[in-house]
């Protein structure tokens, strides 16, 4: 059998899906359920003076209203979980529902039960409440400026947190022949999951058990925290997160309207769904991004780089969210340096509590700002000495002799080959020729934009040693169980919890090249804490690197006891043994043999083992990572703008990217498309924008750009491996590389093709109308 | 407040349902909730994602905008009835083969409407294609292998017609 590592493999998981056999939360119909629904705050920030119920509960088919206070001194407020250290964090729990006051448009302020989606929906009209509107503030400049309306009373300015890393003395920059100083701004981005937030509860009042079906990346982290919020011992409550339809980073947060809907399942003792509908996700799912940054990158006229100041000015929302601090400290402030072996840099990051929406994770979560920050940066800065954006990147990247390589911001990359890709990048797009490309059609009145990007992310979380000491309330290995039943069928459990990312097909991979069984009989199950006890989720690119790579530890120790037990049967040493295709074979003596599922029979009957062991065919593995991964890649994109309506129409998208060593290619391609189609979209179209007083004006697919498939050309990807030595597969991560690398070498190419305008910088989302009105204000040097 | 309810009689997948409905229930919930027929699913409020797209009366319609009562007398497909894991439609096998889903939520509705693009034009370029998917969104893909997955099954389905037009030919007639 040919290892199945490498292998373009169609997805085991894809039959349920394609027939309509999928079980998502909103399938899930059980006897007795009623459904719920929730008022939102129309407010960015009010005092709730007065909520009426009394006509609503009326309303035929309701059976409960929940308000704020009802909750008071029954559930607990929802905790962030990344407690970031050394940053004076001011951490404000929210209630389940709003008591007193609402802080954002959208936030929770009552929820109806009622027989069903219709009546709940109905009832909610009916509700009156009486607010009193205060003063709202959006931005997060404004809201650090003295006199600003204060989000919540206690906390001054509205600062969250002041975070600060690493250090350049001020004479770096005074006495640098070239400082090129850059403000970005990252805009709000929706992550925006096809499948929205949903929950089902039910609750056993003779056994004190509940169980959650829900939309989440991490069960087991929805477990910890919401039995806590409910008060529920964790051996009671049971998450399961059944076909996830996406999550993006929105789907790790604990939210407090699942656990409001499990608290009414108790109450009413009744099964509750509820399932978000896309207005409601706009409003009260995490969004992300929204930062401004400011970047200092000081060198010589030869184009090497010194030193690195960077500051950003982080909306967090009117709540620190799950994950919220540890976004734009940990995940952006640590790869501020790039691809680079800048030998000097620092980092403040300002947390600002706004009117808005909190923020979290997005697929890349900080690292699609830091990648984005640097390659700016670095083409202003060979924009500034007149040098070439590919040769300012070959003299500065770190040289692959140096790995493992310890970054200025004191994290240590684990393998890189960054010539590598760049190399292959521009071999495939014949950069020279595009240069020469360029030229010509600029005598025509064409505008042709080149853009590179070459980034390195910080991915596989993590080591949970270095989690607890950068104050993230999770452990960050990752559980597998291997177990092989009498016939030799395998049952892979995990604990990462995937949701569209192909883990049912690249860990049966991994599994069937360990232990030499077909494909069809290897199972791979997730998302119930129940059936798998311990595990950490999927979020992060952290899935194959630490999640798979349990897996491939506890193969491998299923396949030394099923040695072991053969060499017992066949009475020879285990050195005497060589195992391939699922065989163990005497060493020179054909016919002398026993194959997996001749030693699975045996395990399970155990009828005759070697002394002392114990029956069974089964191992589990608790992987702690020594590192993270960076993975790493260069993207080169080729735009023309067009200069009569400003319109960017894409060309050409090459990808390089190298993700150390790949299960299943066509998974990683799929993944790279996907992080690339959601990283475009940031650089182009999407944008969640906040009106006046605080409302999201950008709240539906209709006044928020979702990227469509005529938007793009064909992507070209491909992968380099340099493997990871970090983890027994060699694995890096792969999600989110296109999110990372994608939305600089988008800018990069456009301001690229506007350089006739003397355009060097325009904000995303590069929307036509934005591109015309700079290319009306600059000068056309042709 | 809940209004008087009527009967429909609607054919779906092939087989004639009649059921009791309040005059303002969206075919989409009719689907999942009534028929229990849950392949159909929600992403929005506003007939921009695609992902409740079936055919009604051999037209993809986004049934998240179809009333019910619409549909009284007529004919509904939705994904539980393009083919079964026994006999796969061409369109499902092109989306397996060429790893036209991720999460797979966006997916059934994005086959219909593939079944509503390929009965307009039954060889698309790729052009065509990305242009006939204007209406759907799918947040995992990037699209590329929807569109490899479509061409892969307009192929399928061409050969498929071949066959069936020389088994017409050995057999002596159609029906
Ligand atoms: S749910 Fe019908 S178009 Fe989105
Ligand atoms: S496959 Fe997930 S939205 Fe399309």
């Amino acid at each position: 059998m040919a290892s199945m590592i490498g292998t373009r493999i169609k997805r085991k998981e894809d039959p349920k899906l394609i027939t309509g056999n999928g079980n998502f939360t909103d399938d899930i119909k059980l006897p007795g359920m009623l459904y719920a629904a929730f008022l939102r705050s129309t407010h960015a920030h009010a005092r709730i003076k007065r909520i009426d119920v009394s006509q609503a509960v009326k309303h035929p088919g309701v059976v409960a209203i929940y308000t704020g206070g009802d909750l008071v001194g029954r559930m607990k407020s929802v905790p962030t979980s990344w407690y970031v250290p050394g940053c004076n964090l001011k951490a404000k729990d929210r209630s389940p529902l709003a008591v007193d006051k609402v802080l954002y448009v959208g936030e929770g302020v009552a929820m109806v039960v009622a027989e069903d989606r219709y009546a709940a929906y109905d009832a909610l009209d009916a509700i009156e409440v009486e607010y009193e509107e205060l003063k709202a503030v959006t931005g997060q400049e404004a809201a650090l400026k003295d006199g600003a309306p204060l989000v919540h009373e206690d906390v001054e300015n509205n600062l969250a947190f002041l975070w600060k890393a690493g250090e350049v003395p001020d004479e770096a920059f005074a006495n640098a022949e070239v400082v090129v100083r850059e403000r970005y701004y990252e805009q709000r981005v929706v992550p925006n999951p096809m499948e929205t937030r949903a929950a089902v509860a039910q609750y056993n009042s003779g056994s004190g058990d509940m169980t959650m079906w829900c939309t989440s990346q991490n069960p087991h982290i929805h477990r910890m925290v919401y039995a806590e919020v409910l008060d529920i011992p964790e051996s009671k409550l049971r998450i399961i997160a059944p076909d996830v339809g996406g999550g993006f980073g929105a789907k790790i947060g604990v939210y407090a309207d699942e656990a409001v809907v499990a608290y009414a399942a108790r109450h009413l003792k009744r099964p509750v769904k509820w399932m978000e509908d896309r207005k409601e996700h706009f409003m009260a799912t995490n969004h992300a991004r929204d930062e401004v940054i400011e970047v200092e990158l000081a060198g010589k006229r030869d184009g090497t780089m010194t030193a690195l100041r960077v500051r950003n000015i982080a909306n967090m929302g009117a709540y620190l969210s799950t994950m919220g601090a540890g976004v734009p400290t940990i995940c952006f402030g640590l790869m501020v340096t790039g691809a680079y072996a800048i030998p000097q840099a620092a980092v403040e990051v300002y947390g600002v509590y706004t009117n808005t929406t909190p923020t979290d994770a997005y697929r890349g979560a900080g690292k699609p700002e830091s990648a984005y920050q640097i390659e700016r940066a670095v083409d202003a800065f060979a924009r500034e000495i007149g040098m070439d954006p590919v040769e300012i990147r070959r003299k500065n990247f770190i040289p692959k002799e140096k790995f493992p390589y310890d970054t200025a911001m004191a994290v240590t990359y684990d393998s890189g080959d960054y010539m590598l890709t760049l190399d292959k990048a521009l071999e495939m797009a014949n950069y020279e020729d595009l240069r020469r490309e360029q030229e010509e059609l600029r005598k025509q009145g064409r505008y042709l934009g080149i853009g590179l990007s070459t980034y390195v992310e910080l991915c596989g979380l993590g080591p949970s040693k270095v989690a607890g000491a950068i104050g993230l309330q999770f452990g960050q290995w990752e559980n597998a169980t291997v177990r092989v039943h009498p016939s030799g069928k395998v049952i892979v459990l995990t604990g990462a919890s995937p949701h569209g990312q192909g883990e049912d097909t690249t860990f049966a991979q991994v599994v069937a090249d360990k232990l030499g069984v077909p494909l069809e009989d290897i199972e791979v199950l997730h998302g119930d804490t129940q059936m798998i006890p311990m595990g950490w989720g999927t979020y992060g690119s952290r899935t194959t690197p630490v999640g798979g790579a349990a897996v491939a530890i506890a193969a491998e120790r299923v396949t030394e006891k099923a040695k072991k037990i053969a060499a017992h049967e066949l009475e020879v040493s285990i050195e005497d043994l060589e195992f391939s295709d699922g065989v163990f074979q005497v060493k020179g003596v054909p016919g002398h043999q026993r194959t997996f599922q001749e030693i699975a029979r045996s395990a399970n009957m155990a009828w005759n083992l070697p002394e002392g062991m114990e029956p069974a065919l089964e191992a589990q593995s608790f992987f702690d990572p020594s590192n993270f991964v960076y993975p790493f890649g260069a993207h080169i994109c080729v735009v023309e703008v067009d200069s009569n309506t400003g319109q960017i129409e894409l060309k050409r998208y090459i990808a390089v990217d190298d993700v150390g060593r790949v299960i299943n290619p066509m998974i990683a391609e799929g993944q790279v498309h996907g992080g690339l189609a959601q990283g475009i979209g940031q650089a182009l179209w999407e944008g969640a924008v906040y009106g006046e007083n605080g409302q999201l004006v950008s709240g539906t697919f209709m006044d928020y750009t979702m990227p469509k498939a005529d938007f793009f050309p064909v992507l070209e990807t491909v992968f380099t491996e340099t493997p990871s030595p970090v983890n027994p597969l060699g694995a890096k991560g792969v999600g989110e590389t296109g999110t990372t690398a994608s939305p600089p070498a988008v800018v990069n190419a456009v301001l690229d093709a506007l350089r006739p305008f003397g355009i060097t910088h325009l904000d995303m989302p590069l929307t036509p109308e934005k591109v015309w009105k700079a290319m009306q204000k600059g000068r056309k040097e042709a | 407040m809940s209004a008087k309810k009527v009967k429909i009689s609607v054919k779906v997948n092939g087989v004639q349902r009649t059921t009791e409905v309040e005059p303002r229930l969206l075919l989409v919930h009719y689907l999942r909730d009534v028929l229990d027929l849950t392949g159909t699913h929600v992403g929005c409020d506003t007939t921009q994602c695609g992902a409740c797209t079936v055919m009604l009366n051999d037209e993809a319609v986004k049934s998240c905008t179809v009333l019910a009562v619409q549909a009284d007398g007529g004919e509904v497909t939705t994904v539980e009835g393009l083919g079964s894991m026994e006999q796969l439609h061409p369109i499902q096998e092109g989306f397996w083969e060429k790893h036209g889903l991720q999460c797979g939520f966006c997916t059934p509705g994005v086959m219909m409407a593939t079944m509503g693009l390929l009965q307009e034009n039954p060889e698309p370029t790729e052009k065509e294609i990305r242009e006939g998917l204007k209406g759907v969104i799918c947040r995992c893909t990037g699209y590329q292998y929807i569109v490899s997955a479509i061409q892969d099954a307009a192929q399928r389905m061409a050969e498929a017609k071949r066959e069936e037009k020389v088994g017409t030919l050995h057999t002596g007639g159609g029906k």
